[in-house]
């Protein structure tokens, strides 16, 4: 059999080995392979992932060959065309990293058993070569609600989301708790972009925000817009998000979540190196070095940054879970009961906000 | 609901700026077909100047520096389109299509290694006592000099096409190039100078929203601004002082829904997004029933070619 | 200016020959062309225009990208011979994009309503239904154009973004998988056989939406050669006054342009989401609206044409992906390239009705 026909029989779905074994055996060299959504040069999400792959060179070298991505695919038909390239091409890890990707990725996983497949941020493992990976961006969100509260002078604070999905929405309640904690005043804004990315939105967003009073605003959508509006005006702060966003230190970026990929995708790729792969479905946060919190800066008094540390470190140490009861839901029904803490399950599909948020979710 | 957070001042203060992009590419676009062209590639003339003024704001430190280079970057992409159009007589509406996709893809390329950075800082103009007058201080005399430019632009071109010579020659190429040629106008090379023009507004509109508005180079910046500039030129029914009103609309309904949305006014935000383009198309409609294409002003050799036979 | 000039003579019918030699030589300089912008990013230009070019259609993968042509030009094609017969009665539709859209919610929409239900009936009422929301979507700007007068372009084109908006409400809201864990998006018409948008032969791309693109791009050459709509559509576009003598109306004409561009791309929008793309979600607008524009004009306004455009556009989308991969090439630079690519088309197509002469002298 040459090498065509068996690649099409592969297309085709009965899937005869080539590249080797991987499961048990282990490997000399892997080529690992990424498809982005968007650019490199998002300046955010797609950025702190082509960090990991950066990464994967700085660790392996030789043995990793981690030059092969894709940017800007669109979700849907075209990706499981490029998946299908990538994974004829001799790929033998595909890191999928966009929400949009999951039916494709395992689609073409069927086809192809034995290139292993990552898909980050969803839960669809239809085949034993899909692994999921995501991380618990929560914390982050309730180090920043902790420092939004102490913070806010107008006790109002703000949050940009892209889309009510549960990702967002448990970032918000998490934000908007520990806000509360801290400050019993305080009141949250949530405008919705229904953009992952669109800058000049995200600025008029909020510039919204501070014309009304926000003085303290996150944001889940991905470009560094919001920040560089809240830098107009004295007094506002704000926080990075995916990336540090550093160019807006000390103020008004006082603090910031990086996604951190690269632990991940080295720990895998090193897995399948040394034979050790199995599928998984990860959800790393401050403990795993997935979520980090980017350096609080002296625009914040000492006092709150140490209390925000003191937090950040207890999440990370697991003695402290963002989540834990009493809570309510927004109409006052029961969620978490005293000292109770939230089930991942829960968390995974969350579509109501806490007791407390004014304001619907769109449905 | 709390609509009493809302600042009559503030909005209108922050719609003059939301506006200044599409005002500035759509005052350049009605100069472009009053002389008979229709350019759609408005989108990629603007990114191009969002993205050369980026770049030589960056390297020269000069916000100045910056809008010429995106006058510039739009009016060199422009330049391309009038090649096509006027010298080699391509179909007008394909072309600026390719306008787009190709301003859009050369931007990001361009643009590599630009991301993350912060441009030179535009300060407000300084009015003085003016800007301390109660309200309308704040609504009127606290802009950056973009503003009161894009203003001025919008006047200009008004004077220029109502009361000057060189207007009315541009208005007759574009109602009938065949009777301008037979006076002896140079068709050809007066589009090619509106186009021009047309290109370097939508440049210092891109060059706005990526050295004052956002203020930060991302690929996409632009995210439709050059579609809404071309639905206000028709919108204002090709008449200079509509377009100051029509842009206003527009980035003043942008602004309130966000407001609206902070304000916690029950509306579901996806109406409250949809809800400037369904008013635009609700306006067109007022605008143009029941009069005829004459009501609404627009030039009659507008998108066509023009081939001087002898 | 210079002694030599360039003076175009027009000819008395299109040149035959550059009619055919035009796209020829587009491809061509943009080859040169885009060679020079890829040696620039210091690739090999060479190996990037072999991939985009060549390596498709008949290097190592061409078995499986071939197949992959057709699932990208199909939608292409599909809207593109709509859209022509509208422009070229002077009809601008320019937002099939939201026409597509609307398409694949309402196929989806029906489907999903009869969830689980196993009916050889559900696919075609599936293609009805694209087609109605497609055609009801186009509607819109054609009655506000015949009744107020109003810029279909534009109507068309602002419709196009509240149709996305509706897009992200059908997949965070009215059409999301209730088994979806909250995640936007519909349930996927893989797991549901009756609805589903099948590969007629595996492997192949062939779907009911590329033989819908083919008998299109057949009834449409029909249409322009033989029937009396299709008389009328030339005629409106070429001699609007001698139209109306010759009994054409504007209005039925308009509805009709518009209608039938909207049903076709709101069947490519219903064939795609059951088939390719497999569900309603956020960002399944991939923009096949606005490239089925360049790809009606690349064709000429002709079905014939437009086919062979939409393979090309096709091409230049898969073999770019390729050269993005394997090369490292950024995506900007392909888009980049598809530009240039029609510029070149755009721009040399003036050599089929223009004599290029050299004179002396100063121009006109």
């Amino acid at each position: 059999m040459n090498r065509r026909t068996m690649m099409a029989t592969a297309a085709l779905g009965l899937g005869l080995a080539f590249g080797g074994s991987v499961q048990a055996a282990g490997m000399d060299k892997v080529k690992a392979c990424f498809v982005y959504v968007g650019p490199v040069g998002d300046g955010g999400w797609t950025y702190q992932h082509d960090q990991g792959r950066l990464a994967l060179i700085e660790a392996f070298g030789d043995k990793v060959d981690a030059t092969t991505f894709q940017e800007n695919v669109p979700e849907g038909a075209d990706s499981e065309r490029v998946l299908t390239q990538m994974a004829l091409g001799g790929c033998n890890i595909i890191f999928t990293t966009s929400f949009g990707y999951m039916d494709a990725t395992n689609a073409v996983a069927a086809k192809f058993p034995n290139v292993m497949f990552e898909h980050a941020t969803g839960f669809k493992r239809e085949h034993p070569n899909v692994s999921t990976y995501n991380a618990r961006f929560y914390e982050g969100r309730a180090v920043q609600g902790h420092i939004a509260g102490k913070m806010t002078k107008s006790n109002k604070i703000g949050y940009i989301g892209s889309f009510p999905i549960p990702e967002v929405i448990m970032g918000i309640n998490s934000y908007y708790l520990h806000a509360k904690k801290v400050n019993p005043d305080v009141e949250l804004s949530v405008v919705w972009a229904f953009t992952w990315f669109d800058p000049a939105k995200e600025a008029d967003a909020a510039k919204a925000m501070i014309e009304q009073g926000v003085d303290v605003i996150a944001a889940h959508t991905d470009s560094t817009a919001p920040l560089a509006e809240a830098a107009k005006t004295p007094g506002v702060i704000g926080f990075g998000q995916a990336s540090d966003m550093s160019a807006y230190k000390p103020s008004p970026r006082v603090s910031s979540i990086i996604d951190n990929w690269a632990p991940y995708y080295v720990k895998r790729v090193g897995q399948l190196l040394d034979g050790t792969y199995a599928q998984a479905d990860a959800w790393e946060g401050i403990a795993g070095g997935e979520v980090e919190i980017g350096e609080i800066t002296d625009a914040v008094p000492a006092e709150v940054k140490a209390e925000a540390e003191a937090m950040r470190d207890a999440i990370g140490a697991g003695t402290y879970h963002p989540f834990t009861g009493p809570i309510n839901k927004q109409d006052g029904s029961a969620w978490l009961a005293e000292g109770q803490t939230a089930p991942d399950g829960d968390l995974l599909g969350m579509n109501f906000f806490v007791e407390g948020i004014k304001g619907d979710i769109p449905q | 609901m709390d609509l009493s957070s809302i600042n009559p001042a503030v909005l209108i203060a922050s719609l003059m700026v939301a506006s200044v992009p599409i005002m500035l590419a759509a005052i350049g676009e009605l100069v472009v077909e009053k002389a008979g062209v229709l350019n759609l590639g408005v989108e990629g003339m603007m990114i191009m100047g969002a993205i050369c003024g980026f770049i030589v704001a960056v390297n020269t430190g000069s916000p100045v520096a910056g809008f010429l280079g995106g006058a510039a970057g739009g009016a060199v992409l422009s330049l391309v389109f009038a090649l096509l159009t006027q010298v080699l007589l391509a179909n007008q509406v394909a072309s600026g299509l390719a306008l787009t996709l190709f301003g859009v893809g050369l931007s990001s390329l361009m643009g590599q290694g630009f991301v993350g950075i912060r441009p030179p800082l535009t300060s407000a103009v300084d009015l003085g006592p003016l800007a301390d007058i109660p309200v309308l201080g704040h609504i009127l005399f606290r802009h950056d000099p973009m503003v009161y430019i894009a203003i001025a632009v919008v006047a200009g071109v008004w004077a220029v096409l109502r009361f000057t010579r060189a207007g009315l020659i541009l208005r007759a190429v574009g109602e009938s190039h065949e009777a301008a040629h037979a006076l002896g106008y140079k068709v050809t090379r007066i589009r090619i100078m509106a186009i021009l023009f047309g290109g370097a507004m939508a440049g210092l509109g891109g060059a706005y929203l990526s050295l004052i508005r956002v203020p930060q180079w991302t690929d996409g910046i632009t995210a439709g601004a050059g579609w809404i500039a071309l639905a206000i030129v028709v919108f204002a029914s090709w008449q200079p002082w509509r377009v100051l009103i029509g842009a206003y609309l527009f980035g003043g309904i942008s602004v309130l829904q966000l407001n609206l949305q902070v304000a916690k006014v029950p509306i579901p935000p996806e109406y409250l997004s949809m809800s400037p383009y369904l008013i635009t198309i609700l306006v067109l409609v007022i605008m143009s029933s029941g009069k005829g294409r004459k009501a609404l002003n627009a030039p009659a050799a507008l998108g066509q070619n023009f081939h001087a036979s002898r | 200016m210079g002694l030599f000039m360039f003076r175009l003579e027009k000819r008395p019918s299109p040149s035959a020959f550059w009619q055919y030699a035009t796209p020829v030589l587009a491809v061509l300089l943009t080859m040169v062309a885009g060679g020079a912008l890829f040696a620039l990013l210091g690739k090999n230009p060479v190996a990037a225009i072999r991939t985009i070019f060549w390596d498709p259609l008949f290097g190592e993968f061409a078995f499986y990208l071939r197949g992959q042509l057709l699932v990208k030009a199909g939608p292409l094609i599909l809207i593109a011979v709509g859209l022509s017969l509208g422009f070229r009665a002077g009809i601008w539709n320019i937002g099939a994009e939201g026409q597509y859209i609307m398409g694949a919610i309402f196929g989806a929409g029906v489907a999903l309503a009869v969830f689980p239900t196993e009916n050889r009936l559900i696919f075609p009422v599936m293609i009805v239904a694209g087609a109605f929301g497609g055609w009801l979507w186009a509607m819109i700007p054609a009655v506000l154009k015949t009744r107020f007068n109003t810029n279909e372009i534009l109507v068309s084109l602002m419709l196009v973004y509240v149709a996305q908006t509706v897009l992200s409400k059908a997949a965070t809201g009215f059409l999301r998988n209730p088994q979806g864990m909250g995640f936007p998006g519909s349930r996927n018409f893989s797991s549901y056989p009756a609805a589903r948008n099948v590969e007629l032969f595996a492997g192949s791309g062939m779907h009911w939406g590329v033989v819908a693109a083919f008998i299109a791009v057949i009834a449409a050459y029909v249409l322009l050669q033989r029937h009396l709509l299709g008389f009328q559509i030339k005629l409106a576009g070429q001699a609007p006054r001698a139209a109306r003598f010759a009994g054409v109306q504007p209005t039925r004409l308009v509805v009709m342009c518009m209608g039938i561009s909207g049903a076709l791309a709101g069947m490519a929008g219903m064939f795609e989401v059951a088939g390719p793309a497999g569900q309603i979600s956020i960002d399944f607008a991939s923009g096949y609206g606005f490239t089925a524009i360049i790809v009606a004009f690349l064709g000429r306004l002709n079905p014939i044409g437009i086919l062979l455009a939409g393979l090309v556009m096709a091409l230049t989308y898969v073999g770019g992906e390729m050269a993005s991969t394997n090369l490292g090439l950024p995506s900007a630079a392909i888009q980049v390239f598809q530009g240039m690519l029609l510029f070149f088309l755009l721009g040399v197509d003036v050599l089929t009705n223009y004599r290029l002469r050299l004179t002396k002298g100063r121009a006109a």
